[in-house]
């Protein structure tokens, strides 16, 4: 099989699909021509990361990493949102195929774009380590350009 | 339920080829080049193989050289070609963009070693047109490489056509049949090809297993080197086993051809439109001049990957040309070839149905489908966009 049970989980039964209307932050990263773009939206109480949803559209662990990731920032504080790194986001799957690293990439990315967007919303201010793309995007074509 | 709908893939073997295969392996263990009167009854044998898939294509037995496959086959015919062409300072070749990677990476390889390609555009439903293969033929032309069928949408050239403009202008012609074999008539002195891959396990019978023919007084480049199998041409004690059921898979599709074709595209004119009633969806190939088997679709907003994932959750088997399922970064070159955008490839969903799968599986297909692309839509940040009209459709 090519995928664990567990992105096989995930992807079946994705925790937190769904769109939220009155989110405190929303983060979209990815690009259609690549196949993958990952939407999360934020709720903020006190620093606390209260609820999370996603939409994805991509392949099955860009839906797994996706629904892994929101499981993982749920009930955490900002802090530790941000520091979500996509190896643990891999390691929590039980693993990805290489070719798909990329996803557990995008979805950390989708999580700092979420915050980035918290923090513009509410004025708060933050260093260079949010303000661009890492660029570990160099999988796709179309942020080669990072 | 578990509906197979992958046939392009490769097809549950017939119970004749299984039964010929499975006789040859317990009661045929003699090697072909063996003298004593085992090795004989093995000689008779592929002989009798080399006879049958020879009528089946019009061809004469000598002309027909047994390898592991059809990439075998293409890579042998294309190499053979380009030799003979570079001995006349001939080094240009021309092929289509929708070619299996079997020959277009093996041109990419002459093109890096100096041979010219011309890669032919085809129209919006992958057709190529003799005309277009008669202007593309120069002076040092040495090879027009065209498929018959193509894996992917199915689209069936006009390969009579080329074969004619290509006999006119004295240049070589290789047909990839490896989609067709089988499943349409191949008459290689008709429709005057001068070489034809093919390979058994899309006609229900082995895996690796397949054929070279080659017009007569054309000299083959040996891939392998090694024992006088295959007139020279092909080292390696011969896949016996393999090729008699290639044989009994072959001779059993040539008499249930026109049965089978009526059949099974009678299931997949029900599946296009059972299918074309999902919203900004559309078939991809030729809407007519298809293989009887194939249905290639792309949907917008969602990525096929995932498609073919939940079907294989649901009991169906298909597949698809997305990037993630190509095994590179691009989706299918086949359907950027049609003038698909890249986000349009990503959804595709090939499903190549046989004479084995049934009308009640093609409902299951028809009802499970739509069910899946409206929820991966409902998850798809693309989608939403589609709907609020913050991207344009574009099919």
């Amino acid at each position: 099989m090519l995928y664990s049970d567990k992105v096989m989980d995930h992807f079946t039964n994705p925790r937190n699909v769904g769109k939220m209307d009155d989110a405190d932050g929303v983060g979209e990263v990815g690009n259609a021509k690549c196949g993958d773009i990952m939407r999360i939206f934020i709720k903020v109480e006190d620093d606390i990361i209260t609820d999370v949803k996603f939409n994805t559209f991509g392949c099955a662990s860009a839906i797994a990493t996706s629904s892994m990731a929101t499981e993982m920032i749920k009930g955490k504080s900002i802090k530790e949102a941000l520091e979500l790194s996509n190896k643990a986001v891999v390691e929590a799957l039980d693993g990805l195929p290489t070719n798909k690293i990329h996803c557990s990439v995008l979805a950390e990315e989708a999580v700092r774009a979420a915050v980035k967007d918290y923090y513009d919303r509410n004025g708060i201010e933050y260093g260079d380590e949010l303000k661009s793309c890492p660029g570990h995007c160099e999988s796709c074509e179309s942020c080669a350009g990072h | 339920m578990y509906v197979y709908a992958d046939n392009a893939a490769t097809t549950a073997m017939s119970p004749a080829a299984l039964a010929a295969t499975i006789a040859a392996m317990q009661e045929c263990y003699g090697n072909p080049s063996s003298l004593h009167s085992i090795g004989q009854e093995a000689a008779e044998k592929l002989e009798a193989a080399r006879a049958t898939m020879a009528a089946g294509i019009n061809a004469q037995p000598r002309e027909i050289y047994f390898t592991s496959g059809g990439s075998e086959a293409d890579n042998q015919a294309i190499f053979s070609a380009a030799l003979l062409g570079k001995k006349k300072g001939k080094m240009h070749i021309i092929t289509t963009s929708i070619e299996h990677h079997a020959v277009l990476h093996t041109l990419k390889r002459l093109e890096k070693e100096g041979w010219e390609i011309t890669l032919l555009p085809v129209d919006k439903d992958g057709m190529i047109s003799a005309q277009q293969v008669a202007d593309a033929i120069r002076e040092d032309t040495c090879l027009v490489t065209i498929m018959f069928a193509n894996n992917e949408i199915g689209t069936i050239q006009p390969v009579a056509e080329i074969g004619a403009i290509c006999r006119e202008k004295g240049v070589l012609f290789h047909c990839d049949a490896v989609q067709a074999a089988g499943h349409l008539p191949i008459d290689v002195e008709a429709m005057q090809i001068d070489m034809l891959s093919l390979a058994a396990h899309k006609f229900h019978g082995p895996k690796g297993v397949g054929l070279l023919y080659v017009r007569k007084g054309i000299i083959l480049h040996n891939l392998i080197e090694g024992g006088a199998q295959e007139r020279g041409k092909r080292a390696g004690t011969e896949y016996l086993p393999g090729i008699i059921g290639m044989a009994a898979a072959f001779q059993d599709c040539l008499e249930h051809m026109e049965e089978s074709t009526a059949y099974v595209q009678k299931l997949r004119d029900k599946l296009i439109q059972g299918l074309s009633g999902i919203p900004h969806s559309i078939l991809n190939g030729h809407p007519e001049k298809r293989l009887p088997g194939n249905v290639n679709m792309c949907f917008e907003g969602i990525e096929g990957e995932s498609l073919l994932l939940w079907l294989d959750q649901n009991g169906i088997a298909a597949s698809s040309g997305s990037a993630c399922t190509s095994g590179s970064l691009d989706p299918s070159h086949v359907l950027l070839a049609l003038g698909r955008p890249h986000e349009v490839a990503h959804g595709s969903l090939r499903l190549t149905l046989s004479e084995y799968n049934t009308e009640e599986e093609v409902d299951h297909i028809i009802a499970t489908v739509p069910k899946v692309v409206e929820y991966l839509r409902g998850i798809s940040p693309v989608w939403e966009k589609l709907e609020k009209g913050e991207l344009p459709h574009v099919i």
